[in-house]
């Protein structure tokens, strides 16, 4: 089962992209795993500087903005 | 070329509602509508624009370049840099931890992040069309020198020592290994790459501060029509020492986005308080945030962000007496 973390220390661009990563994956039908990550020195050790970030099977796949439709369905298929 | 703006709001207050320009009501509803869609409008046009410039600016190519870099240098570009760099002030953390992380010195990380909320795109559009370009220049020069000699001090007292240990150990970490510039993969981005950037920008940044511009609109527009000119000077003395210490200590527990701020400050402005002490009121409103600090505080120990705290302080006093004294308007 994939496992996804989101990068970001709360605010609610973080939240909103765990939301829609979750959202996407139940209408596709696809198991995965959806972290929120909070912790800065976790966040510093994936050397990231803009959240929200997204790190799939512990790879940092994107930052700094919440991800689009098309970006997450990639993701997941 | 802005006067649609009041042609618009003469027709909605004085023709539509039927409301005199002579009442107070009147008066701070027509600069309310005025501003409002005027600012709506230039922030529009210019954020899309300015983004469209700045799309192949990133944190991590600022960190890339500041890492390295002598420490006078650094300091104005930090700053600089902070300036024209906006991010979500959630990611204030990541990005001291990234710069922490690569070995650039704490002070020219706080050069960068103490400027970033004083000096942005937007505030600097709205300083233009409502105070005019000397004011602007004026408040950039300030916030960017509060940025550039608040990080030399930080560097001087050797702030390293206060941060909290895991960021003190990546520091270290980085000096010891001089770490090489990480290469940059210098794509060129393309016209619609651009496009999008530029428009998703907008749309973030507008969602962002649509509500500061209401509110301090709304504070500007009440000012401007319910406080009698020359208020200020009446009561609160004219531009005496202490009202800019009272200024700036005002300015702490209440928070602004800097768009949210300028209109007050124009506002405050035109009705008599002194140019000094306005700036002071502002600028700790906007940059002397309870909210940043909590986040600083996971990074920092409590002696450093105290410092830090009272060092901004000082600026903005000294600031304000600077100005009170030397332009009395």
């Amino acid at each position: 089962m994939k496992q996804i973390k989101v990068l970001g220390s709360g605010c609610a661009k973080c939240t909103k992209t765990a939301e829609v990563i979750r959202k996407i994956a139940e209408e596709l039908s696809i198991d995965v795993e959806v972290i929120k990550e909070t912790d800065p020195e976790t966040i510093m050790n994936y050397a990231v500087m803009s959240t929200p970030a997204v790190v799939i099977d512990e790879e940092l796949v994107h930052s700094g903005r919440i991800p689009s439709r098309e970006e997450i369905t990639q993701w997941l298929g | 070329m802005f006067e649609v703006f009041t042609w618009l709001a003469d027709k909605l207050v004085f023709q539509l509602l039927g409301l005199s320009p002579n009442t107070k009501l009147g008066d701070s509803l027509h600069f309310f509508i005025e501003d409002t869609t005027k600012i709506f409008a230039l922030l529009l046009v210019m954020i899309y624009l300015i983004a469209w410039i700045r799309a192949s600016l990133n944190v991590e190519r600022v960190r890339d370049y500041l890492a390295g870099k002598h420490r006078g240098v650094g300091y104005l570009f930090g700053s600089f840099f902070g300036a024209i760099t906006p991010f979500c002030s959630c990611s204030s953390i990541p990005v001291f931890l990234g710069f922490t992380s690569a070995g650039i010195p704490v002070g020219i990380t706080m050069s960068f992040l103490l400027t970033s909320p004083l000096i942005n795109e937007v505030a600097i559009l709205l300083l233009m069309s409502l105070l005019g370009w000397k004011f602007t220049l004026i408040y950039v020069l300030v916030g960017m020198s509060i940025g550039i000699l608040g990080g030399f001090f930080l560097d001087q007292i050797k702030a390293e020592r206060w941060l909290q240990a895991f960021a003190a150990k990546a520091f270290k970490a980085a000096q010891q290994k001089k770490a090489q510039a990480v290469a940059d993969d210098n794509q060129a981005i393309s016209m619609a790459d651009r496009h999008d950037f530029a428009k998703s920008e907008t749309l973030e940044i507008f969602g962002r501060v649509w509500k500061w511009v209401f509110v301090g609109v709304g504070l500007g527009a009440a000012l401007h029509g319910f406080v009698p000119d020359g208020w200020f000077e009446a009561n609160l003395g004219n531009g005496q020492w202490w009202s800019v210490p009272a200024a700036v200590f005002m300015g702490i527990p209440l928070y602004s986005n800097a768009t949210g701020v300028i209109p007050v400050m124009e506002s405050l402005i035109t009705k008599g308080l002194p140019i000094g002490t306005t700036l002071a009121f502002c600028m700790s409103t906007v940059a002397a945030s309870f909210p940043e600090f909590i986040l600083l505080k996971q990074v920092m120990q409590w002696r450093l962000l105290a410092i830090i705290f009272v060092m901004l302080l000082v600026s903005f006093t000294l600031v304000g007496w600077i100005f009170n004294v030397v332009f009395p308007y």
